[in-house]
């Protein structure tokens, strides 16, 4: 059973078609990442995926781990092991960072029916994986994502799916807007989390980013479609062709591990 | 003044007329010519003008006709006492005394006494006045303007018990004083008319609550405060009004300040039908700083007026005023911030903030600021902001697995907390945030379970 199974997903926003049929299927373990141009639906996709409630789900089947994800609501989701690193973290002045994430493990807990986690044995986990994003520990204390930078943002975005976990992590243009050293940092807090049992969606618009988060998958998302599916390679022929010559292939067919490119014209 | 004004002033006074004559014969203090006549003039004044109506600019947004049409009975008559086990929930944990006051009388057998520094006195306005009431005189109805409240003057007039509070000069109290006014059923609609007297003198610093609860019933509480603040002194004052659905409060907190005094108001409402809070401070000597800061949360039908009266007579000073309104349901809200700088009152710094969120579509705010600038060398600024709660931030919050009614909880107490945050910490901020705490996660469990009914009703 794969972890994430889209099927045919058409999505509407305020009556306008943005996903027109998206097909993608995720095994634990994989790194996928999903590229294309502005107003291709990517952010959609990610937002969908996460149960954003605004997005109207116009047709197909979306399974997380057999499970009907479009049944569930946001919190649902994420208990059920789905994290969204967001493209615009949000500021929520007032809630310390350290309140946000103790609440979120313990509603995930919750969820589970396991107990809720202890401050003292929290703390010095979550203390770890800051180093490892190079955060200073004062953002514990500090509102969550108020007056962050923009690399904090998008650090403290990692801190949080550190924190949770997650079966299936989706990356929502987390490099958008760092410089090369703040993008190192995250792509390690990224690859730091790799392993058998989690898989990641990489949603990005600039290949720069695969450079150090090497997926395994790479598909094309133009105008509500995935019009291609290949390997790493995909990336570096887009950076240097543009978007315009992928062309508008309908079903592409699933690359096989051995890095066949899939069908679909040129 | 309108002819409405006299219409209802016609209506009413008859019922208060027999009750004012009836109590100049027996009140406490009546042997005092100074206080029959306070007294006096206070009830002259209400009769001339009666109830405030929409017509009164103070009073555009809050119609008091509900007041006006009811006829009262003063609460001081045949009253029951509660017995003991029925208040002990509204006590102060930390406090370092309870002064419980049953429909505006003191209650000697439900307080707390506790242990006071030397030099601080805590005790009933009424007891006061037969023992020491040259120590009252000199301060009691000096400050208060019956002239530009009809409440004020109906209070003036009913003057017989409330808290009296005196710090002397360089006492430091650590622990707050907790003045707990209990309102009970009765089997008629009752007023009660607390009055209330703190003097802080030279450098004292003490924290005072004023902590409004009802044990049910149809109830008036018409309370005033005058507040001394001598030179140097620091006052922490905290208003709480937590009374029941069918309650209506009217309180004036009247603020006097000497040189360099720093003064904070706290006001919390979350109770009552229909409350108007009227703070007002009078900066009247050099460098003094005052701060009013207030939270307002209100659902149903409630009404919740704040109306601020800032006067800056001196100059130097600096005060920082803070609302922050939740409104749910059908209720209204109403933020009215006066500035006021003399002429004389260079230098001046005045800030007023109120941010209002509202839960329904139903909710009402009124925000207004009023500045009146007579002196040229000052800042002032004003800002008011008007929203809801924040799709992106609730979709965030329960995107890492928080449910949404949690969710909007942690968003309120957030909203909450900036207020929360400008008081000291210590017994009486802890035992607000308790308070809110209750009562924010009551109110959000309610419209959280509104908003998924009506997203089912949208789906289906």
């Amino acid at each position: 059973m794969s972890l994430l199974e889209i099927k045919n997903l058409h999505v509407r926003v305020d009556g306008n078609e943005i996903l027109k049929g998206v097909n993608l299927r995720l095994n634990a373990g994989e790194v996928h990442s999903i590229m294309g141009p502005n107003g291709s639906g990517k952010s959609t996709l990610a937002q969908v995926l996460a149960r954003r409630e605004s997005y109207e789900v116009s047709g197909g089947e979306v399974l997380f781990n057999g499970k009907d994800l479009l049944a569930m609501k946001p919190e649902e989701a994420a208990c059920e092991g789905l994290f969204l690193a967001f493209q615009y973290p949000v500021e929520i002045p007032g809630v310390s960072n350290a309140y946000f994430l103790r609440s979120a493990v313990n509603a995930i807990h919750k969820y589970r029916g396991e107990d809720e986690v202890d401050a003292m044995d929290f703390l010095p986990k979550l203390r770890k994986e800051m180093k490892l994003l190079e955060m200073d520990e004062k953002f514990l204390n500090r509102s969550v994502n108020e007056a962050f930078s923009g690399g904090e943002k998008k650090r403290n975005e990692i801190l949080q799916m550190a924190a949770l976990a997650p079966k299936l992590a989706i990356l929502d243009e987390t490099d958008s807007g760092l410089d090369i050293d703040a993008l190192k940092v995250v792509a390690k807090g990224v690859n730091a989390m790799r392993s058998p049992e989690r898989a990641f969606l990489v949603i990005t618009h600039y290949q720069r980013l695969l450079n150090y988060i090497v997926p395994d998958y790479v598909h094309v998302l133009v105008d509500g479609r995935i019009v291609r599916s290949g390997g790493p390679e995909l990336a570096l022929q887009l950076e240097e062709s543009g978007y315009a010559n992928v062309g508008t292939a309908s079903t592409p067919t699933r690359k096989n591990a051995s890095g066949t490119p899939a069908a679909g014209a040129v | 003044m309108g002819a409405s004004n006299v219409a209802s002033a016609m209506q009413t006074p008859e019922a208060y007329a027999e009750a004012f004559s009836g109590l100049e014969k027996e009140a406490a203090g009546r042997e005092l010519a100074w206080l029959r006549n306070l007294r006096e003039k206070g009830f002259a004044r209400f009769s001339e003008v009666g109830f405030p109506t929409l017509r009164d600019e103070d009073w555009r947004f809050t119609n008091v006709a509900p007041i006006a049409q009811t006829p009262f009975r003063l609460a001081r008559n045949g009253r029951g006492v509660p017995a003991s086990g029925e208040i002990a929930r509204f006590f102060m944990r930390g406090a370092a005394c309870t002064l419980v006051f049953v429909d505006g009388r003191f209650a000697r057998g439900l307080s707390a006494a506790g242990t006071l520094a030397r030099g601080v006195t805590a005790a009933s306005l009424a007891e006061a006045l037969a023992k020491n009431p040259e120590a009252i005189e000199p301060h009691l109805g000096r400050y208060l303007n019956i002239e530009r409240d009809a409440f004020c003057a109906l209070n003036t007039a009913f003057i017989e018990d409330g808290a009296y509070i005196h710090l002397a000069k360089n006492v430091v109290l650590e622990a707050p004083i907790q003045l707990l006014f209990v309102s009970t059923p009765r089997d008629f609609p009752a007023v009660s008319h607390p009055r209330n007297l703190i003097v802080a003198e030279e450098s004292s610093q003490a924290t005072i609550v004023e902590d409004y609860v009802s044990l049910g019933g149809k109830a008036l509480c018409n309370t005033a405060t005058e507040l001394v603040a001598g030179d140097n002194s620091a006052v922490a004052h905290v208003m709480i009004e937590r009374e029941d659905a069918e309650a209506f409060n009217i309180s004036t907190l009247r603020i006097q300040q000497g040189r360099a005094a720093d003064v904070a108001s706290h006001s919390v409402l979350i109770g009552g039908a229909l409350v108007r809070n009227n703070v007002h401070p009078v900066l009247g000597g050099e460098g003094g700083e005052c701060l009013l800061n207030g939270l307002f949360v209100g659902g149903d039908r409630q009404h919740l007026d704040n109306y601020m009266l800032v006067e800056h007579a001196s100059p130097h000073c600096g005060s920082r005023q803070f609302y922050n309104g939740i409104l749910a349901g059908h209720a209204h809200g109403v933020f009215h911030g006066r500035i006021i700088v003399h002429k004389d009152a260079q230098k001046t710094d005045a800030k007023q903030t109120n941010r209002n969120l509202l839960l329904s579509d139903t909710a009402q705010i009124d925000t207004k600021p009023q500045l009146e600038i007579y002196a040229d060398d000052v800042k002032c600024t004003h800002g008011a902001t008007i929203g809801q709660i924040e799709e992106g931030a609730l979709f965030y919050l329960r995107s890492r697995g928080i449910d949404e009614a949690s969710a909007r909880r942690l968003l309120l107490m957030a909203f909450a907390n900036e207020c929360l945050d400008r008081m000291k910490e210590g017994p009486a901020r802890t035992h607000v945030e308790r308070l809110i705490h209750e009562y924010v996660a009551g109110v959000t469990g309610v419209i959280a379970s509104e908003a998924s009914q009506a997203a089912v009703g949208e789906r289906s």
